[in-house]
């Protein structure tokens, strides 16, 4: 997208390099200044600058490569049922539970033992992998795609579209969300679908609110004025010529809401609103863990885990995004 | 100030108006068989018409909300369907339980969060700064309900199982019975809901920190020979908590949310307890009551967050 229009995408980074100078301390300053001609003569967008960056961080690599790890556990479920011979659903009430009908602990036949049912963990486990991150993905571009609209409409057409979506906005970023989405899949029943839609539609007010800010500022730039010279239509300038320059942004914003979309995905379950039994979805094995973590602590403990390692791959990788679109603080510090 | 706190306020019932409608409007649109799980299974449907009837459920759908606002407003959220308990009493009663936990949670995790942040800013890239950064990183990632079992398996469980019988596994004891054995009853809730929220405010406290103490005043001050600790408490801390602010009034809202699992996990029968007791059995007038006290609790909280901010920093006040 930021092919389409290169002076916008140039003109910007000059004029942020230009504006850093004064804000960064004298030291700071000087390095910012010592630094751009050598940019300069590469001629690199700031995607490629923000890439390089990216990864030359470790922890952020390090990251993306369990995110990537934890994607083909989910792709590949089914091989873990190949490869222990337990489907995620069959019940072993033989094999998989004690004489008093309690889970077994880790074994060579289940590596990290069974649930209440008699059902193998590991395979469980991979099988959720697959529910936390379908919704944590699609519930947050979802959340995005709606933020973004709404937050180039109120910033850029402005006026009465302005004051009554961000309005809106106020509204939305009021609501008590946990308490009124526990309320609403309560109402209609726990599905897939119903969990991506409540996520979806109670988070993209700090989305929107965030595009708004940004567009605000970019509509009195020059490029918006030579675009509409030109003959641009809003929707034009809106989507061709402001957008790429929010998106940095929202990409930002987006890698660290997909690990807040998984908890709350999760929060859900575990407060028994997420997925139909038997669905294996973490957040659901923790609730019914949950009664058994006195005798059986790898029931609770192996998908807390799987979760919090998600959770914290994807914020790793989203700190490592920001820092990579936002060299400023690392600038501030190199003192 | 007055404006806008007039103009805080109109949007505050404007929101809580449209938490009604939407609330409200849901429940009684879907199909719900209340009367039919309450008159038992052999209920004839006279019996159902009957009570019906009696909780206003044969009313116009129009009719039984004017009835419900009306009452609403003069302090009558109706009554459940179940032991016909008034809402509101109901409320009260669970009310100081959650009122216990989310205000001891909230000092904590301003104490630890903004105390971490402050520690990792003065010392950047320090040992202690990498390591905070971490420990809140970790928290953050760290569901509310993950946090709460952990704390439930090694510090009840274990410890007990030892031998240590210092924190129990949940319940609650009224702060006029027993302040010990009230603190001690809601220490894990508390910290549960702390650690979670602090990590927030410590990388936020961090980074608005790192900025102040780069201001050209903050040399002044320095230069003026003013010891170090009064430079950073005095003229960074109070400008950089304006953000810090911003967002404890922002997380008000999510703070219902980690109630909720913080008071299932440790069966603390406050208000999250109970809205999703209520929830599993359909008793729509205490879900109702409880998600519009709770939203008019956030709408309120809010506004008296814009009023410290405005103390904080001046310049708000000017627009």
């Amino acid at each position: 997208m930021n092919a389409e229009n290169p002076k916008a995408e140039t003109l910007r980074e000059d004029v942020e390099h230009a504006e850093r100078v004064p804000t960064t301390g004298e030291s700071a300053g000087a390095r910012t200044v010592a630094a751009v001609p050598a940019k300069k003569i590469e001629g690199r967008s700031p995607w490629a600058l923000a890439w390089d960056r990216l990864r030359r961080d470790k922890v952020a690599m390090i990251s993306l490569l369990i995110i990537v790890l934890i994607a083909l556990m989910a792709i590949f479920a089914p091989v873990f049922t190949a490869w222990t011979g337990h489907p995620p659903n069959e019940q072993y009430h033989s094999t998989g539970l004690t004489l008093n009908g309690l889970p077994k602990p880790p074994s060579s036949t289940f590596y990290l033992g069974t649930d209440d049912l008699g059902r193998d963990v590991l395979v469980r486990i991979a099988y959720g992998a697959r529910i936390s991150l379908l919704v944590g993905v699609i519930a947050t571009l979802i959340t995005v795609a709606i933020g973004v609209v709404v937050g180039l409409a109120a910033g850029f057409l402005g006026g009465l579209v302005d004051t009554a979506l961000a309005r809106l906005i106020d509204v939305v970023l009021s609501v008590p969300f946990l308490l009124v989405a526990i309320a609403l899949v309560s109402i209609t029943g726990p599905s897939l679908t119903v969990t991506i839609l409540v996520i979806g539609f109670f988070s993209w007010a700090s989305v929107a609110r965030i595009v708004r800010g940004q567009v605000l500022s970019l509509r009195e730039r020059e490029f918006v004025e030579a675009a509409r010279s030109l003959g641009a239509g809003s929707s034009r300038i809106m989507f061709v010529d402001i957008l790429p320059n929010v998106l940095a942004q929202v990409i930002v914003y987006t890698t660290l809401l997909i690990p807040v979309v998984i908890v709350v995905q999760a929060t859900l379950s575990f407060l028994g609103l997420g997925l139909p039994p038997p669905t294996a979805d973490w957040g659901g094995m923790i609730s019914e863990g949950q009664a058994y973590y006195r005798v059986a602590w790898w029931f609770v403990l192996f998908p807390s885990v799987a979760l919090v390692i998600t959770t914290l791959a994807f914020n790793l990788f989203g700190d490592g995004v920001r820092d990579a679109f936002d060299p400023r603080t690392d600038q501030l510090l190199n003192k | 100030m007055i404006r806008f706190l007039i103009r805080r306020t109109l949007l505050g019932i404007f929101v809580l108006w449209l938490i009604t409608m939407a609330v409200f409007g849901l429940f009684y649109v879907t199909p719900n068989n209340v009367a039919r799980t309450l008159a038992g299974r052999q209920a004839t449907p006279a019996t159902i018409h009957l009570i019906q009837e009696r909780l206003g459920l044969d009313q116009p759908l129009w009719k039984q909300y004017f009835d419900f606002v009306g009452n609403a407003l003069h302090g009558n959220l109706g009554y459940d369907y179940y032991h016909q308990v008034p809402v509101t009493t109901i409320i009260a009663q669970a009310l100081p339980i959650t009122v216990s936990l989310s205000l001891g949670a909230a000092i904590l995790w301003m104490i630890i969060g903004v105390g971490n942040g402050v520690i990792s800013a003065v010392r950047p890239r320090s040992i202690a700064d990498r390591g905070l950064t971490v420990f809140s990183l970790v928290f953050y990632s760290m569901p509310t309900f993950v946090l709460g079992l952990l704390f439930l398996y090694f510090l009840y469980f274990k410890l007990t199982l030892a031998g240590y019988d210092w924190f129990p596994a949940g319940g609650y004891v009224p702060l006029t019975d027993d302040p010990a054995q009230w603190a001690r009853s809601l220490i894990l809730p508390w910290f549960t809901l702390a650690l979670v929220l602090a990590a927030t405010y410590t990388r936020l406290t961090r980074g608005s920190m790192l900025d102040v103490l780069s201001e050209d005043y903050i040399r002044t001050a320095r230069s003026k020979g003013i010891r170090e600790r009064r430079v950073v408490m005095r003229h960074g801390l109070r400008s950089a908590l304006t953000p810090v602010v911003t967002q404890f009034g922002i997380d008000l809202g999510q703070l219902i949310g980690g109630v909720v699992v913080t008071e299932t996990v440790f069966s603390l029968p406050g208000l999250g307890k109970t809205s999703i007791d209520a929830i599993n059995q359909q008793d729509l007038p205490v879900i109702v009551g409880i998600v519009l006290f709770a939203s008019a609790a956030v709408v309120l909280a809010n506004i008296l967050v814009d009023v410290v901010y405005a103390v904080l920093d001046p310049r708000v006040r000017l627009h």
